[in-house]
């Protein structure tokens, strides 16, 4: 089952994600990466029905692109956050996205954000998310062992905590998982965590 | 489950002397689950009106965004601000538009109208507006809230004594309900201030 999920550092943000493409009962792959990379400061990891997912990452990161080109500087994180909740918004009502997001970012102004973006579009600015059946298990471990202004160490110390818990306690759990950070030397995938090679 | 109660909600208004208060809770949910113990349900349109919006988040937010909107522009035509009854025929005009495919949302609103006289109504989804005297109610605790508001109002109270009033209502309604809770959001509004607090109830 797919579990995202996100937290706010002293100076950065980061998302992890598992990298399983199932369908029912078989594992197509145990590499998509389902953390897209906005722009330069911004990460998107996104969770839910798999065609949906590319698309709707896809046509976010493209229009994020596209506003650069336009106007000569990068969206603000709050504004590709509330972008990505009209689009859903819109759409919720004639054809819904089932996309589930977690997006970070990173600005020189205002620090590391993370935001919570539902699949009925519900937005809310926060320190810690997590989507899927995983949630469970990383909000709660969250909640014991987050606090303001972690170093990364400490931030990637509890991701792994949260994945032991995932792998340890969810019947079907993801095999691989993929840890993206976002600071002010941008955005970049950090390590895996590996059961099985590919 | 309703779709009115997926991510839960509490929201009450009520009317003192010359001022009225406008409370809400701050849990936001997924079903069972709390993502967020920091919502915010109540928004101000300007300094002598506010909307308090429970049911669906998604659809609280984006009807925020379109009243909002409609505000602004009637703001640059009129050159004033909206009167409470105004925005309120406004909101049951929006919503009324989506009688067949509505918002899932049920908006609490107060203000103070001319000479400062205090204002609330709450509506249905689609729109159907009931005015009241004294206090008005919605999202997932709002039968709790009718009991507690009910038996804890008194007519012409001040401010200090309606954010106390308020305040004990909506804690004690909010730890009933699984739903709604992890605190409280309270404004308080008389004609030459407006104040603005957090309660802490039962954080779960």
């Amino acid at each position: 089952m797919e579990c995202v999920f996100g937290m706010v550092g002293k100076g950065f943000a980061l998302v992890v994600a598992d990298t399983s493409a199932v369908n029912s009962i078989l594992v197509h792959k145990s590499n998509e990466d389902k953390i897209m990379v906005l722009d330069q400061h911004k990460l998107m990891g996104a969770s839910g029905e798999a065609g949906d997912r590319a698309q709707f990452t896809e046509y976010i990161q493209k229009n994020v692109s596209l506003y650069q080109f336009r106007n000569g500087i990068p969206l603000t994180t709050s504004a590709a956050a509330n972008f990505m909740r009209n689009e859903l918004a819109t759409a919720l009502r004639k054809n819904p996205y089932q996309v589930n997001i977690v997006l970070a970012g990173y600005e020189k102004e205002t620090g590391p954000s993370l935001y919570f973006i539902d699949y009925i579009a519900t937005l809310h600015k926060v320190d810690k998310a997590a989507f899927g059946y995983g949630s469970y298990f990383a909000l709660s471990m969250m909640d014991r062992h987050y606090h303001p202004d972690m170093t990364v160490d400490e931030a990637i110390k509890l991701a792994d905590q949260c994945i032991e818990e995932i792998r340890s306690r969810l019947v079907v759990a993801p095999q691989n998982f993929i840890i993206k950070i976002v600071d002010q030397d941008g955005a970049r995938e950090h390590s895996w965590r590996r059961t099985t090679k590919e | 489950m309703s779709i009115f109660e997926y991510n839960g909600s509490a929201l009450v208004a009520m009317v003192g002397k010359n001022c009225f208060a406008i409370a809400s809770d701050r849990r936001l949910g997924v079903h069972l689950q709390t993502v967020a113990t920091d919502f915010q349900r109540i928004f101000k349109i300007h300094d002598k009106l506010f909307l308090g919006l429970s049911g669906l988040g998604s659809d609280a937010q984006t009807l925020h965004q379109r009243l909002v909107f409609r505000h602004k522009l009637y703001q640059l035509r009129e050159e004033r601000d909206m009167k409470p009854e105004t925005f309120a025929s406004l909101v049951s005009a929006v919503l009324y538009e989506k009688r067949f495919g509505p918002y899932f949302c049920q908006p609490v609103i107060a203000g103070l109208g001319d000479d400062d006289k205090p204002f609330i109504c709450t509506m249905d989804s689609i729109g159907a507006k009931e005015l009241a005297k004294d206090f008005v109610v919605a999202g997932t605790a709002s039968e709790s809230l009718y009991g507690a508001c009910e038996s804890m109002f008194k007519p012409d109270m001040d401010h200090e004594e309606l954010f106390e009033t308020v305040s004990q209502a909506l804690i004690s309604s909010i730890d009933r309900d699984c739903l709604s809770g992890w605190g409280g959001h309270v404004y308080v509004v008389t004609p030459t201030e407006v104040t603005e607090r957090i309660l802490k109830g039962r954080m779960d």
